[in-house]
Protein backbone atom coordinates (compact mmCIF):
# COMPACT_ATOMS: atom_id res chain seq x y z
CA UNK A 1 0.00 0.00 0.00
CA UNK A 2 1.30 3.40 -0.88
CA UNK A 3 1.77 5.76 2.01
CA UNK A 4 3.15 9.26 2.14
CA UNK A 5 6.59 9.56 3.66
CA UNK A 6 5.88 10.47 7.23
CA UNK A 7 7.96 11.20 10.24
CA UNK A 8 7.37 8.80 13.09
CA UNK A 9 4.33 9.71 15.20
CA UNK A 10 5.07 11.67 18.37
CA UNK A 11 3.23 9.00 20.32
CA UNK A 12 2.86 5.48 18.95
CA UNK A 13 1.09 2.91 21.09
CA UNK A 14 0.97 -0.76 20.12
CA UNK A 15 -0.81 -3.61 21.84
CA UNK A 16 -0.90 -1.83 25.18
CA UNK A 17 -2.02 -4.03 28.06
CA UNK A 18 -2.72 -2.53 31.46
CA UNK A 19 -3.54 -3.99 34.86
CA UNK A 20 -4.84 -2.65 38.16
CA UNK A 21 -3.82 -5.31 40.62
CA UNK A 22 -5.44 -8.52 39.42
CA UNK A 23 -7.81 -6.92 36.96
CA UNK A 24 -6.84 -6.58 33.32
CA UNK A 25 -8.14 -3.18 32.16
CA UNK A 26 -6.42 -2.38 28.85
CA UNK A 27 -6.64 -5.09 26.20
CA UNK A 28 -4.27 -4.17 23.39
CA UNK A 29 -4.72 -0.46 22.73
CA UNK A 30 -3.28 0.87 19.44
CA UNK A 31 -3.05 4.62 19.01
CA UNK A 32 -0.96 7.13 17.02
CA UNK A 33 -0.62 10.85 17.40
CA UNK A 34 1.32 12.87 14.83
CA UNK A 35 3.22 16.03 15.67
CA UNK A 36 0.89 18.96 16.21
CA UNK A 37 -2.17 16.76 16.11
CA UNK A 38 -4.98 16.89 18.65
CA UNK A 39 -6.78 13.62 19.25
CA UNK A 40 -9.46 12.74 21.73
CA UNK A 41 -10.23 9.51 23.45
CA UNK A 42 -13.96 9.16 23.93
CA UNK A 43 -16.14 6.42 25.29
CA UNK A 44 -18.28 5.44 28.23
CA UNK A 45 -17.16 5.53 31.83
CA UNK A 46 -14.81 2.67 32.58
CA UNK A 47 -13.80 2.23 28.94
CA UNK A 48 -10.11 2.75 29.81
CA UNK A 49 -9.59 6.37 28.69
CA UNK A 50 -8.01 7.70 31.89
CA UNK A 51 -6.11 4.45 32.31
CA UNK A 52 -4.60 4.88 28.84
CA UNK A 53 -3.31 8.34 29.81
CA UNK A 54 -1.97 6.97 33.09
CA UNK A 55 -0.23 4.18 31.20
CA UNK A 56 1.42 6.64 28.79
CA UNK A 57 2.54 8.72 31.77
CA UNK A 58 3.98 5.69 33.56
CA UNK A 59 1.64 6.20 36.50
CA UNK A 60 0.07 2.85 35.71
CA UNK A 61 3.20 0.81 36.32
CA UNK A 62 1.78 -2.57 35.44
CA UNK A 63 1.68 -2.27 31.66
CA UNK A 64 2.95 -4.21 28.66
CA UNK A 65 3.19 -3.68 24.92
CA UNK A 66 4.87 -0.69 23.37
CA UNK A 67 4.61 3.05 23.94
CA UNK A 68 7.03 5.02 21.82
CA UNK A 69 7.29 8.73 22.54
CA UNK A 70 9.29 10.74 20.04
CA UNK A 71 10.82 7.54 18.83
CA UNK A 72 11.82 6.26 22.23
CA UNK A 73 10.40 3.15 23.90
CA UNK A 74 9.03 4.09 27.34
CA UNK A 75 7.08 1.03 28.38
CA UNK A 76 9.57 0.21 31.15
CA UNK A 77 10.51 3.77 32.10
CA UNK A 78 9.59 5.40 35.41
CA UNK A 79 7.16 8.29 35.35
CA UNK A 80 9.73 11.02 35.92
CA UNK A 81 11.80 9.94 32.93
CA UNK A 82 8.73 9.86 30.67
CA UNK A 83 7.72 13.36 31.75
CA UNK A 84 11.21 14.60 30.89
CA UNK A 85 10.53 13.79 27.22
CA UNK A 86 8.42 16.95 27.27
CA UNK A 87 5.01 15.84 28.44
CA UNK A 88 2.61 18.02 30.39
CA UNK A 89 -0.05 16.07 32.28
CA UNK A 90 -3.31 17.54 33.54
CA UNK A 91 -4.93 14.78 35.62
CA UNK A 92 -8.65 14.22 35.96
CA UNK A 93 -8.63 15.16 39.65
CA UNK A 94 -6.52 18.27 38.75
CA UNK A 95 -3.90 17.37 41.34
CA UNK A 96 -3.58 20.74 43.04
CA UNK A 97 -1.38 20.44 46.14
CA UNK A 98 -2.98 21.66 49.36
CA UNK A 99 0.38 22.04 51.10
CA UNK A 100 1.50 24.49 48.40
CA UNK A 101 0.08 27.91 47.60
CA UNK A 102 -0.96 28.85 44.06
CA UNK A 103 2.45 30.30 43.16
CA UNK A 104 4.24 27.23 44.55
CA UNK A 105 1.91 24.92 42.65
CA UNK A 106 2.68 26.87 39.51
CA UNK A 107 6.45 26.82 39.98
CA UNK A 108 6.68 23.17 41.05
CA UNK A 109 7.14 21.32 37.72
CA UNK A 110 10.68 21.66 36.37
CA UNK A 111 11.40 23.03 32.89
CA UNK A 112 11.14 20.29 30.30
CA UNK A 113 12.05 22.24 27.20
CA UNK A 114 12.33 25.67 25.62
CA UNK A 115 9.35 27.87 24.81
CA UNK A 116 7.35 27.55 27.99
CA UNK A 117 4.92 30.35 28.80
CA UNK A 118 6.21 33.21 30.91
CA UNK A 119 4.40 34.18 34.09
CA UNK A 120 3.11 37.30 32.34
CA UNK A 121 1.55 35.20 29.59
CA UNK A 122 -0.02 32.95 32.19
CA UNK A 123 -1.52 35.87 34.14
CA UNK A 124 -2.91 37.20 30.88
CA UNK A 125 -4.50 33.87 30.03
CA UNK A 126 -5.80 33.26 33.57
CA UNK A 127 -6.12 36.60 35.40
CA UNK A 128 -7.84 34.93 38.38
CA UNK A 129 -4.66 33.11 39.26
CA UNK A 130 -2.68 36.32 39.63
CA UNK A 131 -5.15 37.64 42.18
CA UNK A 132 -5.09 34.42 44.12
CA UNK A 133 -1.41 33.56 43.86
CA UNK A 134 -0.89 33.52 47.65
CA UNK A 135 -3.93 31.35 48.38
CA UNK A 136 -3.56 27.75 49.43
CA UNK A 137 -3.92 25.63 46.27
CA UNK A 138 -7.03 23.77 47.29
CA UNK A 139 -8.86 26.92 48.44
CA UNK A 140 -9.45 27.77 44.79
CA UNK A 141 -12.77 27.06 43.09
CA UNK A 142 -12.98 24.06 40.77
CA UNK A 143 -12.56 26.27 37.72
CA UNK A 144 -9.57 28.09 39.17
CA UNK A 145 -7.98 24.77 40.10
CA UNK A 146 -8.35 23.63 36.50
CA UNK A 147 -6.77 26.87 35.26
CA UNK A 148 -3.91 26.31 37.68
CA UNK A 149 -3.50 22.71 36.49
CA UNK A 150 -3.20 24.03 32.91
CA UNK A 151 -0.98 26.97 33.80
CA UNK A 152 1.34 24.67 35.70
CA UNK A 153 2.17 22.56 32.64
CA UNK A 154 2.15 25.45 30.16
CA UNK A 155 5.07 27.01 32.02
CA UNK A 156 7.31 23.97 31.58
CA UNK A 157 7.92 24.11 27.85
CA UNK A 158 6.31 20.72 27.34
CA UNK A 159 5.16 20.14 23.75
CA UNK A 160 2.99 17.08 24.31
CA UNK A 161 -0.04 17.41 26.55
CA UNK A 162 -2.26 14.78 28.09
CA UNK A 163 -5.48 16.41 29.26
CA UNK A 164 -7.90 14.30 31.28
CA UNK A 165 -11.48 15.60 31.39
CA UNK A 166 -10.48 19.28 31.47
CA UNK A 167 -14.07 20.54 31.39
CA UNK A 168 -15.62 18.09 33.86
CA UNK A 169 -17.83 19.81 36.40
CA UNK A 170 -17.05 23.33 35.23
CA UNK A 171 -19.42 26.23 34.53
CA UNK A 172 -19.93 27.06 30.81
CA UNK A 173 -17.97 30.32 31.06
CA UNK A 174 -14.98 28.46 32.50
CA UNK A 175 -15.31 25.76 29.84
CA UNK A 176 -14.99 28.54 27.25
CA UNK A 177 -11.85 29.83 28.91
CA UNK A 178 -10.32 26.34 29.01
CA UNK A 179 -11.34 25.91 25.36
CA UNK A 180 -9.43 29.07 24.48
CA UNK A 181 -6.37 27.77 26.27
CA UNK A 182 -6.54 24.48 24.36
CA UNK A 183 -6.97 26.36 21.06
CA UNK A 184 -3.96 28.52 21.87
CA UNK A 185 -1.95 25.40 22.63
CA UNK A 186 -3.01 23.84 19.36
CA UNK A 187 -2.10 27.01 17.45
CA UNK A 188 1.38 26.76 18.95
CA UNK A 189 1.72 23.35 17.33
CA UNK A 190 1.53 21.31 20.51
CA UNK A 191 0.54 17.67 20.30
CA UNK A 192 -2.39 16.75 22.52
CA UNK A 193 -4.39 13.81 23.73
CA UNK A 194 -7.68 14.89 25.21
CA UNK A 195 -9.94 12.62 27.20
CA UNK A 196 -13.33 14.27 27.18
CA UNK A 197 -16.94 13.44 28.02
CA UNK A 198 -18.16 16.69 26.55
CA UNK A 199 -18.22 15.70 22.87
CA UNK A 200 -19.28 19.14 21.63
CA UNK A 201 -16.19 20.58 23.30
CA UNK A 202 -13.98 17.83 21.92
CA UNK A 203 -15.38 17.88 18.39
CA UNK A 204 -14.41 21.50 17.86
CA UNK A 205 -10.79 20.96 18.82
CA UNK A 206 -9.79 17.49 17.71
CA UNK A 207 -8.40 16.20 14.42
CA UNK A 208 -9.38 12.62 15.19
CA UNK A 209 -11.42 10.76 17.76
CA UNK A 210 -10.44 7.40 19.21
CA UNK A 211 -13.44 5.54 20.56
CA UNK A 212 -12.70 3.15 23.42
CA UNK A 213 -14.80 0.37 24.89
CA UNK A 214 -13.81 -2.29 27.42
CA UNK A 215 -10.13 -1.40 27.27
CA UNK A 216 -9.88 -1.45 23.45
CA UNK A 217 -10.00 1.09 20.64
CA UNK A 218 -13.09 0.12 18.65
CA UNK A 219 -13.20 2.96 16.13
CA UNK A 220 -11.28 5.99 14.91
CA UNK A 221 -13.24 8.88 13.41
CA UNK A 222 -11.56 11.71 11.52
CA UNK A 223 -12.82 15.25 11.98
CA UNK A 224 -14.24 15.36 8.44
CA UNK A 225 -16.34 12.27 9.11
CA UNK A 226 -17.85 13.52 12.35
CA UNK A 227 -21.01 15.09 10.81
CA UNK A 228 -21.91 11.85 9.00
CA UNK A 229 -21.09 9.69 12.01
CA UNK A 230 -23.13 11.46 14.68
CA UNK A 231 -25.55 8.56 15.19
CA UNK A 232 -22.71 6.11 15.52
CA UNK A 233 -20.92 8.38 18.00
CA UNK A 234 -24.10 8.76 20.03
CA UNK A 235 -24.45 5.03 20.30
CA UNK A 236 -20.76 4.69 21.32
CA UNK A 237 -21.22 7.22 24.08
CA UNK A 238 -24.52 5.76 25.14
CA UNK A 239 -26.36 9.08 25.00
CA UNK B 1 11.15 26.59 96.35
CA UNK B 2 14.55 28.12 95.55
CA UNK B 3 14.52 29.91 92.23
CA UNK B 4 17.92 28.41 91.33
CA UNK B 5 16.50 24.90 91.41
CA UNK B 6 13.58 25.91 89.24
CA UNK B 7 15.73 27.67 86.68
CA UNK B 8 18.24 24.86 86.74
CA UNK B 9 15.59 22.29 85.94
CA UNK B 10 14.02 24.52 83.30
CA UNK B 11 17.42 24.74 81.61
CA UNK B 12 17.76 20.96 81.68
CA UNK B 13 14.24 20.79 80.28
CA UNK B 14 15.11 23.24 77.52
CA UNK B 15 18.19 21.20 76.58
CA UNK B 16 16.21 17.96 76.53
CA UNK B 17 13.49 19.72 74.54
CA UNK B 18 16.10 20.79 71.98
CA UNK B 19 17.23 17.19 71.55
CA UNK B 20 13.64 16.04 71.29
CA UNK B 21 13.05 18.69 68.62
CA UNK B 22 15.96 17.59 66.45
CA UNK B 23 14.93 13.97 66.76
CA UNK B 24 11.26 14.57 66.11
CA UNK B 25 11.60 16.80 63.03
CA UNK B 26 13.83 14.12 61.51
CA UNK B 27 11.12 11.57 62.23
CA UNK B 28 8.42 13.84 60.84
CA UNK B 29 10.29 14.36 57.56
CA UNK B 30 10.90 10.63 57.18
CA UNK B 31 7.32 9.72 58.02
CA UNK B 32 5.91 12.34 55.66
CA UNK B 33 8.05 11.39 52.69
CA UNK B 34 8.50 7.63 53.12
CA UNK B 35 5.50 6.68 55.25
CA UNK B 36 7.94 4.91 57.55
CA UNK B 37 7.94 5.18 61.33
CA UNK B 38 11.67 5.08 61.87
CA UNK B 39 12.14 3.21 65.14
CA UNK B 40 15.90 3.22 64.40
CA UNK B 41 16.14 7.01 64.88
CA UNK B 42 17.71 6.45 68.34
CA UNK B 43 20.42 4.27 66.76
CA UNK B 44 21.36 7.07 64.36
CA UNK B 45 21.56 9.46 67.33
CA UNK B 46 23.89 7.00 69.04
CA UNK B 47 25.96 6.65 65.86
CA UNK B 48 26.32 10.42 65.62
CA UNK B 49 27.76 10.52 69.14
CA UNK B 50 29.97 7.48 68.52
CA UNK B 51 31.41 8.77 65.27
CA UNK B 52 32.41 12.05 66.89
CA UNK B 53 34.06 10.08 69.72
CA UNK B 54 35.85 7.84 67.18
CA UNK B 55 36.92 10.81 65.06
CA UNK B 56 38.51 12.37 68.12
CA UNK B 57 40.15 9.21 69.42
CA UNK B 58 41.31 7.69 66.14
CA UNK B 59 42.07 10.74 64.05
CA UNK B 60 42.31 13.63 66.47
CA UNK B 61 39.46 15.38 64.66
CA UNK B 62 37.87 17.82 67.07
CA UNK B 63 34.31 18.69 68.04
CA UNK B 64 33.46 21.37 65.51
CA UNK B 65 34.63 19.27 62.55
CA UNK B 66 32.80 16.30 64.00
CA UNK B 67 29.64 18.40 64.16
CA UNK B 68 29.69 18.45 60.35
CA UNK B 69 31.41 15.14 59.54
CA UNK B 70 29.56 12.88 61.91
CA UNK B 71 26.01 13.76 60.76
CA UNK B 72 27.28 13.53 57.18
CA UNK B 73 28.51 9.97 57.75
CA UNK B 74 25.25 9.09 59.52
CA UNK B 75 23.29 10.60 56.61
CA UNK B 76 25.26 8.57 54.06
CA UNK B 77 24.68 5.37 56.02
CA UNK B 78 20.99 6.29 56.14
CA UNK B 79 20.91 6.90 52.38
CA UNK B 80 22.52 3.50 51.78
CA UNK B 81 19.98 1.82 54.06
CA UNK B 82 17.12 3.55 52.26
CA UNK B 83 18.40 2.40 48.86
CA UNK B 84 19.05 -1.19 49.85
CA UNK B 85 16.42 -2.00 52.49
CA UNK B 86 13.65 0.54 53.10
CA UNK B 87 12.83 0.84 49.40
CA UNK B 88 11.60 -2.74 49.47
CA UNK B 89 8.81 -2.12 51.97
CA UNK B 90 7.14 1.08 50.65
CA UNK B 91 4.39 -0.85 48.93
CA UNK B 92 3.74 -3.08 51.94
CA UNK B 93 1.59 -2.14 54.96
CA UNK B 94 3.11 0.25 57.54
CA UNK B 95 3.95 -2.53 60.01
CA UNK B 96 6.68 -3.81 57.72
CA UNK B 97 8.54 -0.51 57.84
CA UNK B 98 8.17 -0.49 61.60
CA UNK B 99 9.54 -4.02 61.89
CA UNK B 100 12.36 -3.38 59.45
CA UNK B 101 13.55 -0.25 61.25
CA UNK B 102 13.19 -2.07 64.57
CA UNK B 103 15.50 -4.72 63.12
CA UNK B 104 17.95 -2.04 62.02
CA UNK B 105 17.85 -0.60 65.55
CA UNK B 106 18.57 -3.88 67.32
CA UNK B 107 21.20 -4.87 64.78
CA UNK B 108 23.03 -1.55 65.09
CA UNK B 109 22.83 -1.47 68.86
CA UNK B 110 24.01 -5.07 69.02
CA UNK B 111 26.90 -4.37 66.67
CA UNK B 112 28.07 -1.38 68.72
CA UNK B 113 27.73 -3.30 71.99
CA UNK B 114 29.75 -6.15 70.46
CA UNK B 115 32.55 -3.81 69.43
CA UNK B 116 32.54 -1.21 72.20
CA UNK B 117 30.71 -2.86 75.14
CA UNK B 118 28.03 -0.97 77.01
CA UNK B 119 30.24 1.14 79.25
CA UNK B 120 29.83 4.86 78.70
CA UNK B 121 32.75 6.80 77.26
CA UNK B 122 33.25 10.43 78.15
CA UNK B 123 33.61 13.06 75.42
CA UNK B 124 35.31 16.25 76.52
CA UNK B 125 33.55 19.60 76.26
CA UNK B 126 35.44 21.56 73.57
CA UNK B 127 37.74 24.16 75.17
CA UNK B 128 36.01 27.01 73.32
CA UNK B 129 32.78 26.12 75.08
CA UNK B 130 34.19 25.21 78.50
CA UNK B 131 33.29 27.24 81.56
CA UNK B 132 30.13 29.21 81.91
CA UNK B 133 28.36 32.43 82.74
CA UNK B 134 27.47 33.45 86.25
CA UNK B 135 24.07 35.00 85.81
CA UNK B 136 23.90 35.98 89.49
CA UNK B 137 20.88 33.80 90.23
CA UNK B 138 22.38 30.72 88.56
CA UNK B 139 25.44 29.34 86.79
CA UNK B 140 24.92 28.70 83.07
CA UNK B 141 27.49 26.35 81.51
CA UNK B 142 28.52 27.69 78.11
CA UNK B 143 28.19 24.31 76.48
CA UNK B 144 24.55 23.93 77.54
CA UNK B 145 23.69 27.35 76.18
CA UNK B 146 25.41 26.35 72.95
CA UNK B 147 23.40 23.13 72.66
CA UNK B 148 20.10 25.01 72.95
CA UNK B 149 21.15 27.68 70.45
CA UNK B 150 22.67 25.20 67.98
CA UNK B 151 19.74 22.80 67.97
CA UNK B 152 17.01 25.42 67.85
CA UNK B 153 18.88 27.19 65.03
CA UNK B 154 19.12 23.89 63.16
CA UNK B 155 15.41 23.29 63.66
CA UNK B 156 14.59 26.77 62.40
CA UNK B 157 16.80 26.26 59.34
CA UNK B 158 15.09 22.97 58.56
CA UNK B 159 11.70 24.62 58.89
CA UNK B 160 12.84 27.48 56.65
CA UNK B 161 14.27 25.12 54.04
CA UNK B 162 11.01 23.18 53.91
CA UNK B 163 8.65 26.15 53.85
CA UNK B 164 10.52 28.80 51.89
CA UNK B 165 12.85 27.19 49.35
CA UNK B 166 12.24 25.45 46.06
CA UNK B 167 13.70 22.20 47.41
CA UNK B 168 11.26 22.42 50.31
CA UNK B 169 8.40 23.07 47.89
CA UNK B 170 9.37 19.96 45.94
CA UNK B 171 9.67 17.90 49.13
CA UNK B 172 6.25 19.02 50.33
CA UNK B 173 4.76 18.14 46.94
CA UNK B 174 6.45 14.71 46.99
CA UNK B 175 5.09 14.17 50.50
CA UNK B 176 1.53 15.08 49.53
CA UNK B 177 1.25 13.35 46.16
CA UNK B 178 4.35 11.39 45.11
CA UNK B 179 2.74 9.86 42.02
CA UNK B 180 1.77 13.15 40.42
CA UNK B 181 5.03 14.77 41.47
CA UNK B 182 6.90 12.10 39.53
CA UNK B 183 4.65 12.70 36.55
CA UNK B 184 5.97 16.28 36.47
CA UNK B 185 9.47 14.90 35.90
CA UNK B 186 10.65 15.12 39.49
CA UNK B 187 12.79 12.23 40.71
CA UNK B 188 10.83 11.37 43.86
CA UNK B 189 12.76 8.17 44.65
CA UNK B 190 15.96 10.26 44.85
CA UNK B 191 14.16 12.76 47.10
CA UNK B 192 13.19 9.89 49.39
CA UNK B 193 16.82 8.85 49.70
CA UNK B 194 17.73 12.45 50.42
CA UNK B 195 14.89 12.82 52.92
CA UNK B 196 15.83 9.72 54.86
CA UNK B 197 19.51 10.69 54.83
CA UNK B 198 18.70 14.19 56.07
CA UNK B 199 16.23 12.92 58.66
CA UNK B 200 18.73 10.57 60.26
CA UNK B 201 21.55 13.10 59.89
CA UNK B 202 19.50 15.36 62.20
CA UNK B 203 19.49 12.56 64.77
CA UNK B 204 23.25 12.18 64.19
CA UNK B 205 23.77 15.89 64.81
CA UNK B 206 21.75 15.64 68.03
CA UNK B 207 24.05 12.79 69.02
CA UNK B 208 27.16 14.91 68.49
CA UNK B 209 25.64 17.73 70.56
CA UNK B 210 24.75 15.21 73.27
CA UNK B 211 28.18 13.55 73.44
CA UNK B 212 29.81 16.02 75.89
CA UNK B 213 26.70 16.10 78.12
CA UNK B 214 25.80 12.42 78.34
CA UNK B 215 28.35 9.66 78.08
CA UNK B 216 28.70 8.01 74.70
CA UNK B 217 27.37 4.47 74.79
CA UNK B 218 25.66 2.03 72.41
CA UNK B 219 22.39 2.25 74.32
CA UNK B 220 22.27 6.04 74.75
CA UNK B 221 19.50 6.38 72.16
CA UNK B 222 17.22 3.73 73.61
CA UNK B 223 15.56 5.78 76.37
CA UNK B 224 15.49 9.00 74.40
CA UNK B 225 13.62 7.49 71.47
CA UNK B 226 10.73 6.30 73.63
CA UNK B 227 10.11 9.85 74.86
CA UNK B 228 10.52 11.21 71.32
CA UNK B 229 7.88 8.84 70.00
CA UNK B 230 5.51 9.92 72.77
CA UNK B 231 6.16 13.52 71.70
CA UNK B 232 5.44 12.66 68.08
CA UNK B 233 2.15 11.12 69.15
CA UNK B 234 1.30 14.23 71.19
CA UNK B 235 2.24 16.71 68.46
CA UNK B 236 0.97 14.68 65.53
CA UNK B 237 2.96 14.07 62.38
CA UNK B 238 1.34 17.06 60.73
CA UNK B 239 3.88 19.84 60.81
CA UNK B 240 7.53 20.58 61.41
CA UNK B 241 6.76 23.67 63.47
CA UNK B 242 4.30 21.60 65.50
CA UNK B 243 7.01 19.04 66.22
CA UNK B 244 9.44 21.76 67.36
CA UNK B 245 6.90 23.50 69.61
CA UNK B 246 5.70 20.23 71.16
CA UNK B 247 9.25 19.02 71.77
CA UNK B 248 10.42 22.16 73.54
CA UNK B 249 7.21 22.50 75.57
CA UNK B 250 7.38 18.93 76.78
CA UNK B 251 11.07 19.26 77.63
CA UNK B 252 10.21 22.28 79.78
CA UNK B 253 7.25 20.50 81.32
CA UNK B 254 9.49 17.60 82.28
CA UNK B 255 11.82 20.12 83.92
CA UNK B 256 8.94 21.64 85.88
CA UNK B 257 7.82 18.19 86.98
CA UNK B 258 11.31 17.49 88.31
CA UNK B 259 10.95 20.51 90.60
CA UNK B 260 7.35 20.15 91.75
CA UNK B 261 6.70 16.40 91.56
CA UNK B 262 10.02 14.62 91.00
CA UNK B 263 8.49 11.15 91.36
CA UNK B 264 6.37 11.80 88.28
CA UNK B 265 8.92 13.54 86.08
CA UNK B 266 9.62 10.51 83.91
CA UNK B 267 5.93 9.88 83.55
CA UNK B 268 4.60 13.30 82.66
CA UNK B 269 5.14 12.96 78.88
CA UNK B 270 3.32 9.65 78.82
CA UNK B 271 0.41 10.91 80.91
CA UNK B 272 0.00 13.75 78.43
CA UNK B 273 0.29 11.29 75.57
CA UNK B 274 -2.57 9.22 76.97
CA UNK B 275 -4.70 12.32 77.46
CA UNK B 276 -4.03 13.49 73.90
CA UNK B 277 -4.79 10.06 72.49
CA UNK B 278 -8.12 10.08 74.30
CA UNK B 279 -9.13 13.63 73.38
CA UNK B 280 -7.45 14.30 70.04
CA UNK B 281 -6.12 11.09 68.50
CA UNK B 282 -4.47 12.84 65.53
CA UNK B 283 -2.26 14.86 67.91
CA UNK B 284 -2.22 18.55 68.76
CA UNK B 285 -0.91 19.67 65.37
CA UNK B 286 -1.98 16.66 63.32
CA UNK B 287 -4.75 16.55 60.79
CA UNK B 288 -7.65 14.18 61.27
CA UNK B 289 -7.85 11.72 58.44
Amino acid sequence: MWAPIMTEPVIAIRQLQGYYGESHVLHGVDLDVAAGEVITIIGRNGAGKTTTLRAIMGILENRQGSIRIQGRETIADPSERIARLGIGYVPEERGIYSSLDVMENLMLPPRLGPGGMSLDDIWQLFPNLLERRRSQGTRLSGGEQQMLAFARVLRTGANIFLLDEPTEGLAPVIVQQIGKAVEAMKAKGHTMILVEQNFRFAARLADRHYVMENGRVIDVIAKADVPSSLDKIKSYLGV
Amino acid sequence: MPIQALLGQLLVGLINGSFYAMMSIGLAIIFGLLGITNIAQGAFYMMGAFFSWLLLREAGIGYFYALVLSPLIVGLIGAAIERTLLRRVYKLPHEYGLLLTFGILTFTQGLFIYIFQTAGRPYPVPTELAGGFNLGFMFLPKYRAWVVIASLTTCFLVWYALEKTSLGRTLRAATENPTLTRAFGINVPALMTLGFGAGVALAGAAGVLAAPIYTVSPIMGADLIIVVFAIIVIGGMGSIMGAIVTSVSLGLLEGLAKVYYPQGSNMVVFVIMIAVLLLRPAGLFGREK
